[in-house]
């Protein structure tokens, strides 16, 4: 794989490890972690920051039964689920434990230009969608009223600020405005993020973003 | 020579170890110092008391259940017992399972290098002594982040940690396990 250039901000890391992210940057975020072992390096430090805050707060009684209730809790667990095996597929681990499989089990649909999206279930706060975006083709230039992430799982595009692959992140906010273009070699997928609706400068796809859920 | 506080932190990854093996001693050791922190933890983010006691009941059940996969050369029995009452909270909240990276951990044949595990016990320590250093108003920030009502554009891009040692030493560790997985 090539090497990761575009990471996660400290902002976005400190927030998943502190719990407060919507599901579907959770999910982005977690799906960048599984390709990028720097950004993991940061995550687990951030969770040690949260292991330390933990260890400094007042603390507070259980009740009696508590730990003979814990011991119970244990003995009528099923067996420990194994751990997920590791895929060899497109989709990182965690975007397939969504979509329950790999690329054949994602369901596209079609949002003009050649271009094909698939929403991704997750709690209302946040949209992810998978893209599809064919190689040589453009996704409409649009802007941001919230925080939009794209992680790249498969092939490279490119945009005003610079060329994104696999495993690359691109976090941008109200202040960019960009059209990712696929790179021509391959086709391109990514997970894309977005706490908002985006905003498009053309009407057309304007139009369609309620249809479209954009 | 480690030092006592040091000596203090690898206890604890010696009692996870014991709970490998169905040490129920070392498991109600672990309780009575965790237990009541974890449930401080769910209260101050938002938990009743109530559902603070049963989350936490089932956090320290899976202490138990998972400790085979706990990795003292990556996090602190302290990291990775909030990671697990981080995580049964979201799980509550949604009632769904939280997105987590793909599984990275040591099989049955090898285990991180003791020594590996030594230096981020050390290194763990160092940075909460930091953190209890941190001038009061960067310490009430980075707990706001923490327990609850700071959202990710409201928390700095530079969040001025002290993380650079702990992250290198997280680096090194990850190296090892993906050289080992391979």
């Amino acid at each position: 794989m090539t090497k990761i250039k575009h990471h996660l901000n400290d902002a976005l890391l400190m927030a998943y490890s502190a719990g407060t992210l919507p599901e579907a940057f959770d999910l982005t975020v977690a799906a960048h972690l599984s390709m990028c072992d720097e950004c993991r390096a940061a995550a687990e430090s951030f969770d040690a920051t949260g292991g330390a805050l933990m260890d400094d707060l007042d603390t507070l009684d259980l009740s009696d039964d508590s730990f003979a209730a814990t011991l119970r809790l244990i003995e009528s667990a099923p067996t420990v689920s194994a751990p997920r095996k590791r895929t060899k597929g497109v989709l990182p681990a965690p975007v397939q434990d969504f979509i329950g499989g790999d690329l054949e089990a994602v369901r596209w649909r079609s949002i003009g230009m050649g271009v094909k999206q698939a929403i991704i279930p997750t709690a209302p706060n946040a949209t992810a969608r998978l893209l599809y975006i064919p190689a040589g083709c453009a996704v409409p230039d649009h802007g941001h009223r919230g925080t939009e992430l794209t992680l790249v799982l498969q092939g490279a595009f490119q945009d005003e600020t610079d060329r994104f692959g696999p495993g690359d992140i691109e976090v941008a906010n109200e202040d960019l405005y960009h059209t990712p273009v696929a790179d021509i070699g391959e086709d391109c997928i990514c997970l894309a993020a977005t706490d908002a609706p985006l905003r498009f400068r053309s009407l057309l796809p304007r139009l369609a973003q309620p249809f479209l859920r954009i | 020579m480690p030092d006592l506080q040091h000596q203090t932190a690898l206890d604890w990854t010696d009692h996870i170890h014991r709970i490998r093996a169905q040490d129920q001693a070392a498991f109600k050791e672990v309780f009575a110092h965790f237990a009541p922190r974890v449930k401080a933890f769910l209260v101050k983010s938002g938990a009743d008391l109530q559902m603070a006691e049963e989350c936490t009941q089932e956090v320290m059940a899976t202490v138990w259940t998972k400790a085979g996969m706990f990795d003292p050369s990556r996090a602190s029995v302290s990291t990775w017992i909030f990671t697990i009452a981080r995580n049964r909270k979201i799980d509550m909240l949604r009632k769904r399972r939280r997105p987590e990276p793909e599984d990275l951990f040591w099989g049955p044949e090898e285990e991180p290098l003791a020594e590996d595990a030594v230096v981020l016990q050390q290194e763990t320590k160092r940075l909460a002594e930091a953190i209890r250093a941190l001038p009061e108003k960067q310490r009430h920030l980075v707990e706001k982040a923490y327990f609850g009502d700071l959202s990710h554009t409201e928390i700095a891009e530079e969040t001025g940690l002290p993380l650079g040692t702990i992250k290198s030493r997280i680096r090194l560790a990850l190296d090892r396990l993906r050289h080992q997985l391979k």
